[in-house]
């Protein structure tokens, strides 16, 4: 594990020192203060508006980070041949993927905390309560990240990034109303669509189980175990998107 | 244990280019064996097929055919990999990395512990010039420097095959000269040494043996001697005090004229050198310099190389 822990720490540093990552976390940040000036402009309902638009704005900029860095993730290794000294390493391919994998997480996990404490800040000068369900949902957040991350690295592992852009954030945005897709299909009187679009809600990421902000924005209790699952499925989904990448990765010509 | 540290039977590989897929057959069944200990140049025109085949002795392409083996592992394999050191060619590397960020990083993807990783680099730092370079990111290195640190991380793990593909490009005479310095300290220390290279004199001066590569074949592998011809090819003779008077008195013209106001003659073979020598002293100049000239690595590998390209362009004509 040395090497995939070598791979993680180079993506994190390299991703540290990138003034990109910083662009967007400022202009998150910038986001997460405006929330109080968005408050102010409402009529009524100020500490719910406060706390929906900061958990808003750490998801927003959690998933731009995850698609824009992720798809570029493996690109740049190889458009840069920086991949041709790793790979000609006694390094199985798997194992680089997932390495960056983990980097990526760690910097968006970077990203998330230093947008969680200001978030947090925000919340405490202006005097607005900080709701129980509001770790749950920037950690179930952050699990959705993961499973983003994952989704940009399968197609980045085969495709151009314009390509792994459109089909990253397609899915992406699939994937937050998959439910919808089931529900439908469950009302549908035809047995071919009902078994069609459970079978598609089976594939496709079903993000929303990730979303948590409006119990946090109204203050209603969220279970642990519920929690738990939702992370268990989060990991497990993304570990699956790995596989698939590192079989398809392990058979890449690098040109 | 073979003999050899590289062995190749009739490896190929076919690209698939373009939205239909077309195939380009960039190396047509290689057979290659490079003896352990020896410094073997690969030699080629562009796009005849060289870095494919490091591409494919690296694991970095499958190859479409054909099977190969390095130090008696099969060509692609971790067991393979673990005892190479391997240079690109015109490598990238990580920006925001220090030299010696760099170099552990690399350490550490061959498994090597902190200890021994410092001391490696500490050894390979002063090999390649780049002491004072070791705090720098990479992104603050000339082309230069960063061959040079390229060229260190292949050999951290103290490799038994170093394969460089075109170490020499980019580089100053000065650092030409430390590229050739470096495949002389890895022979003299038993390491086999692989390089494609462009700059056929450094070839020439460092390879024990050279195979030239042109579309995809293996033309010829052989030392530099044996391929190229030794016969000489005339002799070159450099006069000095010949005035205008002096030069009308011998039997031929000379070549050509140098800065230095030398005259230069050609002589069919040393017979007809003695002969022109003893005229030019009779007119009153002196021998400044007496070259047979034999065909060089460079002239062998034009003619090769212009005659693979005949012999192409008329079967395609029939």
């Amino acid at each position: 594990m040395i090497k995939v822990w070598a791979i993680a720490q180079n993506t994190f540093r390299e991703a540290v020192r990138d003034k990109i990552l910083y662009s967007l976390l400022f202009f998150a940040l910038v986001m997460i203060g405006s929330s109080v000036l968005i408050a102010e402009l409402t009529i009524g309902e100020y500490g719910k508006i406060i706390r929906d638009v900061g958990l808003a704005s750490i998801s927003i900029f959690g998933l731009l980070i995850a698609i824009f860095v992720g798809i570029g993730l493996i690109y740049k290794e190889i458009e840069r041949k920086t991949i041709y000294t790793i790979a000609s390493k006694p390094v199985p391919r798997w194992q680089f993927l997932v390495g960056k994998y983990l980097g990526l997480l760690a910097t968006l996990a970077t990203e998330v905390a230093i947008m969680t404490v200001a978030y947090f800040a925000v919340l405490q000068a202006m005097g607005v309560g900080v709701t129980g369900a509001m770790v749950p949902a920037i950690w179930l957040t952050f699990v959705e990240l993961a499973v983003v991350t994952a989704i940009a690295i399968l197609f980045g592992s085969f495709t151009s990034p314009v390509l792994s852009a459109l089909f990253t954030i397609g899915l992406t945005l699939i994937g937050k109303i998959s439910q919808e897709l089931m529900i439908i299909g469950e009302r549908s009187e035809s047995e071919g669509v009902r078994m069609l679009l459970a079978g598609a809600y089976r594939v496709l990421p079903d993000l929303a189980r990730f979303d948590l902000r409006g119990p946090a924005s109204y203050g209603t209790s969220v279970e642990w175990e519920y929690v738990a699952y939702a992370t268990g499925y989060g990991a497990a989904y993304a570990a699956a998107l790995l596989v698939l990448a590192s079989l398809i990765f392990r058979f890449r010509d690098f040109k | 244990m073979s003999e050899f540290a590289i062995r190749t039977e009739g490896l190929r590989k076919v690209y698939k280019t373009g939205f239909l897929r077309r195939e380009y057959v960039a190396l047509h069944g290689l057979d290659l064996n490079v003896r352990r200990g020896e410094v073997f140049g690969l030699i080629g025109p562009n796009g005849a097929g060289k870095t494919t085949t490091l591409k494919l002795l690296m694991g970095l392409n499958a190859p479409s055919g054909g099977r190969g083996w390095i130090l008696d592992e099969p060509i692609g394999s971790l067991s393979a990999l673990a005892k190479v050191g391997f240079l690109p060619e015109r490598p990238y590397f990580y920006d925001y990395l220090t030299a010696t960020e760099f170099l552990h990083f690399y350490g550490q993807l061959h498994g090597i512990g902190k200890d021994q990783r410092r001391r490696k680099i500490e050894e390979l730092l002063p090999l390649v010039h780049m002491e004072r370079a070791r705090g720098t990111q990479l992104r603050k290195f000339s082309k230069g420097m960063l061959q040079r640190v390229g060229i260190a991380q292949a050999l951290m793990n103290e490799p038994e095959l170093v394969v460089l593909d075109e170490p020499s490009s980019g580089l100053d005479p000065m650092g030409r000269m430390l590229i050739r310095d470096i495949v002389r300290g890895l022979k003299r220390k038993g390491t086999t040494v692989l390089f494609c290279s462009h700059v056929l004199s450094d070839v020439e001066e460092v390879s024990d043996r050279v195979g030239i590569l042109i579309d995809g074949t293996l033309q010829e592998v052989g030392s530099v001697d044996e391929l190229v011809e030794q016969r000489t090819e005339g002799i070159e003779i450099t006069c000095e005090g010949l005035d205008e008077a002096a030069l009308a008195t011998l039997p031929s013209e000379p070549l050509r004229r140098t800065a230095r106001d030398h005259h230069v003659f050609r002589a069919e073979d040393h017979e007809a050198a003695r002969a022109l020598l003893a005229q030019i002293n009779a007119a009153g100049g002196a021998l400044v310099s007496y070259e047979p000239l034999r065909e060089s690595l460079e002239q062998h590998f034009v003619d090769e190389a212009t005659a693979v390209e005949r012999q192409a362009r008329e079967e395609a004509a029939r």
